[in-house]
């Protein structure tokens, strides 16, 4: 199964894949319309300290915690992807008390998202690994 | 193989699931003393507020027992184990046997004795799914509601009662609520929250008695229509004392989830097990931790091989917005964070994190539940960075490269 890593040598820190990553979840035409002066809630977070940069996303665990912590039964695995059932989901935080990674955050309506692989959002690849200058994220077997 | 699983809440989903990952074929029996699919049992206050509802509340798929080859026995509880001839008794008068039994059990509401408890028309405990329908059936704007108990379910039961009833009173024995999981701190914080929003508290103080629709405190008389005792709860362990097996306030067992009795395993809120944090044996009854030892159960019945030896307490609860997160003990050299509406205390001993206690921002908290659980050394971690905002770049460049270059 392909996942996301990371290479912080390679990373220069413009942060476009936390823009990247909440346009290809917000949906519409225009990045600009979309995502202009809206505070943005990305699935993937630049880390920076000492001249050091990376971006972290959930690591879609072969055996995640979330999963097993979830009050609601709502985080299942389909195809190796970890997802949340939002219909199921009543946004308590376990999943946020658990994550190793610190991959999931609250969304909209009071439940929790988490970085999908760009599946459920219909984007088909991961917008953060298509629109990162300098093949810092990649999307790759293993 | 023929296993027979005693319980049907989280633990119980954990060893099927984990017997499963090794044992595709074995017969597996559930007994559950609920006649219903599987539920999340701390959904029920959500139930209440119009968070959920009772299909989305069922913990796993309607066709999960026959996906996973279960038999499921519903609405009936086992009474008894025959552990020389690996039977399990139970009360309709069925006698089932077994190569390899798991007890999850869960646990009880506690309710003290107190005079007058008896004659109290309309009384629950706030526990399960028919706690919580018969709490729905009986609320509307003329009742006033008595909440013995400022712990989590207490607390949670408040919160979904505001705007569906006249008044809520929580009364509790100790000086500030959540006192399981918080210091009086945080505490305060919270308390303040609710009583925003119009509930009542009276703390360091008991109840003496009931009289019908009244009760007696020493200072106070308060007058309910509708009780709910939410003191605590306890394991439900007599299955395995009477079997003779090693019972302390939860049964005993060990990181592979075995009791003292052969091929007789134990898992979730009826157990008492080690906590790596405080390193003593404890009763941790959450939900994480039931999943995980059932699981672990699970595997080791079918076979292979699995340990719960990361155990921590830990909790994560919310009102109206506002977020506590905890976990570990909080044991060893306190160090406070404080800015604008959070709080942050973590507590450090022999050169790990012990435990921490986050209200207000709980963003990425797994990361310290991580630092308690792995044991990582404070001498890898840049610790006053990770205290103010929980990131993986406070780590050494090794534990950040198999974090995020890795299959983990």
């Amino acid at each position: 199964m392909k996942r996301i890593f990371v290479n912080e040598k390679w990373c220069l820190g413009c942060r476009l894949c936390e823009y990247n990553c909440a346009f290809a979840n917000k949906g519409g035409a225009n990045m600009y319309l979309a995502l202009k002066n809206a505070v943005i809630h990305p699935n993937i977070k630049v880390e920076e300290k000492d001249g050091i940069t990376y971006a972290v996303s959930c690591r879609h665990c072969s055996d995640p915690i979330c999963k097993k912590s979830c009050i609601a039964g709502a985080i299942k695995i389909e195809n190796g992807v970890v997802e949340i059932d939002k219909s199921k989901c009543v946004g308590c935080y376990t999943c946020v008390l658990v994550c190793p990674y610190g991959a999931l955050s609250i969304g909209e309506n009071g439940v929790m998202q988490k970085c999908e692989l760009c599946i459920t959002n219909g984007n088909g690849t991961p917008a953060c690994v298509s629109g990162c200058p300098n093949n810092a994220i990649v999307f790759e077997e293993r | 193989m023929k296993y027979l699983i005693i319980g049907n809440s989280i633990a119980s989903i954990g060893v099927i699931e984990g017997i499963r990952h090794i044992d595709k074929t074995g017969e597996i029996t559930v007994v559950g003393d609920e006649k219903r699919h599987v539920y999340s049992r701390p959904l029920i206050s959500y139930l209440i507020q119009g968070k959920t509802d009772e299909d989305r509340m069922k913990y796993r798929d309607d066709d999960f027992y026959k996906r996973n080859g279960v038999n499921p026995i519903l609405g009936v509880s086992a009474v008894k184990i025959e552990e020389k001839q690996k039977k399990v008794f139970l009360s309709d008068g069925r006698e089932l046997s077994y190569d390899v039994l798991a007890i999850a059990t869960g646990a009880s509401p506690f309710i003290p004795p107190i005079d007058g408890y008896d004659k109290v028309k309309d009384k629950i405990a706030f526990f399960t799914l028919d706690d919580a329908e018969y709490l729905k059936s009986k609320i509307d704007k003329s009742k006033r509601v008595l909440i013995v108990g400022a712990g989590l379910i207490g607390l949670k039961c408040a919160e979904c009662l505001v705007g569906k009833v006249k008044s809520i009173t929580v009364v509790d024995h100790a000086d500030f609520v959540l006192h399981s999981i918080l210091d009086n701190d945080e505490a305060k914080e919270v308390q303040n929250v609710l009583s925003k929003q119009g509930i009542n508290f009276i703390l360091s103080s008991g109840i003496q008695k009931f009289e019908e629709n009244t009760a007696i405190t020493e200072n106070d008389k308060i007058g309910f229509d509708i009780l709910v005792m939410a003191v605590g709860v306890r394991p439900n362990v007599s299955l395995i004392k009477d079997a003779g097996g090693k019972v302390d306030r939860g049964i005993l067992v060990d990181e592979k989830c075995k009791t003292s009795l052969p091929d007789v395993y134990a898992c979730g809120d009826c157990t008492q097990y080690f906590d790596i944090s405080s390193e003593t044996e404890k009763i941790m009854a959450i939900l994480p931790n039931a999943y995980m030892q059932g699981e672990t159960a699970g595997i080791n019945m079918a076979g292979g091989t699995a340990s719960f030896d990361k155990a921590i307490p830990m909790n994560s609860i919310g009102f109206f917005g506002y977020h506590i997160i905890s976990a570990g003990s909080y044991d060893g050299e306190e160090s406070v964070e404080r800015g604008k509406g959070y709080l942050k205390k973590f507590f450090v001993k022999d050169g790990v994190l012990k435990g921490f206690i986050l209200a207000g921002d709980v963003n990425r908290a797994g990361i310290y539940t991580r630092m308690i659980r792995d044991k990582i050394p404070l001498a890898d971690v840049d610790f006053d960075l990770i205290k103010k905002e929980a990131s993986l770049i406070c780590f050494v460049k090794s534990i950040r490269d198999s974090s995020l270059t890795k299959v983990v």
